[in-house]
């Protein structure tokens, strides 16, 4: 395999709604940091892919517009995926790896606020059985919260604890939409949202955007000066029907994990996508992460959220760091669908 | 760093108006089963899954590659969702050929579909957006001027258009896949079908079908277990361009050439029209048979139109185009792409049978979208690349 690095990361400060910019003009910033970061002139890049969906933004195509104003003159090699800018990332990491292109510019952005988001996403439901029920996603998530309770023996105050220690993280996150200094029984005095969740237990609804780029062994060395390395990436899928799966649990996240090398050696952090507190402590059970692993350091999912952006935001936080020399060896997951089903696990390295 | 890949099953479903016999996760499995079967493969042989299709509002289904992963068996798997508008089933095939290539996996199913009739596709195209510039004209509106272009640039006789549908119509019904069969077709019927968007006739247009397509890819070690011949995949290019702006030729756009050049240099081709069998090209709309013919190469500028004047794209002529009877058959839009390549491997697997182009050994696949500013293509041969 290759060694390839996120060699630079920008990302828009995630709003509740941004009325004064469309989606291509919150990206185009971000865009323009990220590639003037990496130290790699825009024209040699030689890979673009981004993350989008079309639901999101009320039009079909909505990639074609954002592509317009990153720039495709002369013609570029370009793909789009209509998932988390993280499934992007890996699709251009495995560009890489065929040695088709030395460097890719992998870019996400969504604008949350459009529409009714709870109820947006709920058509990613089987069609025919479920999606007419209208179930939305924190009816969902809440369902997911109470069989994580009841099988791991956790707490409402534990699931309030993430939520309090998540905020004030993200004090020192600029970018950050949520952040504040609360106790677990100021949290657990709230009402129910939908219980077992509170309001602090569901991220915000966001507007944001994200950009990396990566490079492949020589040149990210030459470009960056503590290249991110990726020492391992894996996703993985798991059964659509809430009733086939072990909601308490993340098999996939599991199994992401071990095939990307979590494992392997120590982890100094971990970014974790987990837009509900439960499913922070899901998650890292399924990663096997010890008590003493900072997660989200950067407030995480649960401080700004922004669809088809949060999961690349943890990618990029995590690099972030290694890229800073504040640490060696980062985790990142990224999730798409209801309750968790499907899981990317990257792993981030400095020092080779 | 790059392993070899080959096309190991094919399976398609009969493409129809309304195929209200099946759900989304029936037709694809139709296409799906069929596939793995010609492979002579199992859910557990299969590595990696991706999909593609185009905007999800066709169907109403938000990212369907979720809802799909039960009838796909996709649990404890690998999926990607790609959409690059109607190149999307060209960029599926090819993002899946990758993971190969890359040497991450040994199979990896490719499934591509859309059910048009569960929505409306000319709706889903023409939503007026916000600081957009709104086409509401569907397809065939947007690509009549470019078409009108094209003829005030090349001179090509009036009737080159019906010539192209009567080509590919007549060949369709070789193909039991196809969505439209008129076994009646004649010059005549075309030149007298309503005008659309002029110079497009209702006959010299795709239909809006529902349909999937899936493929079976497979590693050089992979190929040996399955029974069939293998296409093995030569060469693999991707080009995009914006969609608005003042310097592009959209009549004749330089991504397609650009990707196409890329294509042929990876594939060691110097003389595309001498070096390649067939072609099945992406062509919506009668008229970008020749406009497609000079993109690619295989006609000087200003001369497409004489290869179909000529005969030559013909399934008798020299230079066979669309032998399966093309998007003017049958136009799954998510699909349709991935047809033209999976209809490439069939050609060089000798596969194709009443629409067989003799000794084809080497073929080329093309999608493109959008408004003529998305390629995707590959070129498969009977033989090792």
């Amino acid at each position: 395999m290759r060694q390839v690095a996120v060699v630079s990361f920008a990302q828009s400060r995630s709003v509740r709604r941004e009325t004064d910019l469309n989606e291509v003009e919150m990206l185009m910033p971000v865009v323009q940091e990220a590639v003037a970061r990496s130290g790699l002139q825009k024209r040699e890049i030689g890979f673009t892919v981004s993350g989008s969906s079309d639901y999101l933004a009320g039009g079909p195509f909505s990639f074609v517009g954002a592509l317009d104003a990153v720039g495709a003159w002369p013609p570029i090699v370009e793909s789009h995926v209509e998932m988390d800018g993280a499934f992007a990332l890996y699709e251009a990491w495995v560009k890489l790896q065929t040695g088709e292109a030395d460097s890719a510019l992998v870019y996400a952005f969504g604008k949350s606020s459009l529409g009714d988001v709870a109820e947006i996403v709920t058509l990613q439901l089987d069609p025919y059985y479920v999606a007419p029920l209208w179930p939305d996603a924190v009816s969902l998530a809440a369902l997911q919260a109470r069989a994580f309770l009841e099988a791991s023996g956790k707490t409402e105050r534990d699931l309030a604890a993430v939520a309090v220690r998540s905020r004030r993280d993200a004090r020192k996150n600029p970018m950050a939409q949520l952040s504040g200094e609360r106790s677990v029984e100021d949290v657990l005095a709230e009402p129910y949202l939908v219980a077992p969740l509170r309001r602090h237990d569901c991220p915000p609804i966001s507007d944001g955007a994200a950009a990396i780029v990566l490079a492949a062994d020589d040149v990210a060395r030459r470009v960056c000066r503590r290249p991110a390395w990726i020492g391992g990436i894996d996703h993985r899928m798991e059964p659509h029907a809430l009733g086939l799966r072990d909601l308490a649990r993340s098999r996939s996240t599991a199994e992401a994990g071990e095939r990307a090398g979590v494992g392997r050696a120590a982890v100094d952090l971990a970014e974790l996508h987990a837009p509900f507190t439960h499913q922070e402590l899901i998650l890292r059970d399924a990663l096997r992460l010890d008590d003493h692993v900072p997660v989200n350091p950067s407030g995480g999912a649960l401080a700004a959220n922004p669809l088809m952006v949060a999961g690349l935001i943890r990618i990029g936080e995590a690099a972030r760091r290694i890229m800073d020399g504040d640490a060696k060896r980062a985790v990142a997951h990224a999730t798409s669908g209801p309750c968790l089903q499907q899981n990317l696990v990257c792993v981030l390295e400095g020092g080779r | 760093m790059s392993q070899r890949c080959a096309v190991v099953g094919i399976g398609q479903t009969k493409h129809d108006t309304m195929r209200v016999d099946v759900s989304l996760n029936g037709l694809v499995r139709e296409a799906v089963d069929r596939a793995m079967a010609d492979a002579d493969v199992g859910w557990r042989d299969i590595d990696a899954i991706v999909v593609g299709k185009a905007p999800d509002m066709f169907e109403g289904t938000m990212m369907p590659e979720l809802y799909l992963a039960d009838a796909l068996a996709a649990g404890g798997k690998p999926v990607l969702r790609v959409h690059t508008a109607g190149s999307v089933g060209g960029s599926t095939g090819i993002v899946a050929a990758s993971l190969i290539k890359a040497g991450v996996h040994e199979r990896v199913l490719v499934v591509t579909y859309e059910k048009q009739s569960e929505g409306n596709a000319m709706w889903a195209l023409t939503v007026r957006m916000p600081f957009q510039q709104a086409i509401v004209a569907g397809a065939g509106g947007y690509f009549a001027p470019l078409i009108r272009a094209y003829i005030a640039r090349s001179g090509a006789p009036a009737d080159t258009g019906i010539r192209v549908a009567l080509k590919d119509r007549q060949n369709g019904l070789r193909n039991p896949h196809s969505h439209l069969a008129f076994p009646d077709i004649s010059y005549e019927m075309i030149a007298d079908s309503p005008m659309l968007w002029d110079p497009i006739r209702y006959l010299e247009t795709c239909p809006s079908s529902d349909g999937a397509c899936a493929v079976v890819l497979a590693s050089e070690t992979a190929a040996r277990r399955s029974p069939g011949p293998a296409a093995w995949i030569h060469a693999t290019a991707m080009r995009s361009e914006p969609t608005m702006f003042a310097g592009r030729d959209d009549v004749n756009p330089r991504a397609g050439r650009d990707c196409a050049a890329e294509l042929y240099r990876r594939a060691g081709i110097t003389d595309p029209r001498r070096d390649l069998d067939c072609a099945e090209v992406y062509v919506p709309f009668s008229w970008y048979e020749p406009m497609w013919m000079e993109n690619l190469g295989f006609a000087p500028e200003g001369q497409g139109w004489r290869m179909t004047q000529d005969g030559v794209t013909a399934l008798d002529g020299d230079f066979p185009v669309n032998a399966s009877g093309g998007v003017l058959s049958s136009n799954p839009i998510g699909a349709s792409g991935l047809i033209r390549f999976a209809e490439a491997a069939l050609q060089v697997r000798g596969k194709a049978g009443a629409y067989q182009v003799d000794g084809a050994r080497k073929a080329m696949g093309h999608a493109y979208g959008g408004g003529s500013q998305f390629f995707a293509m590959w070129i498969v041969g009977s033989e090792k690349p």
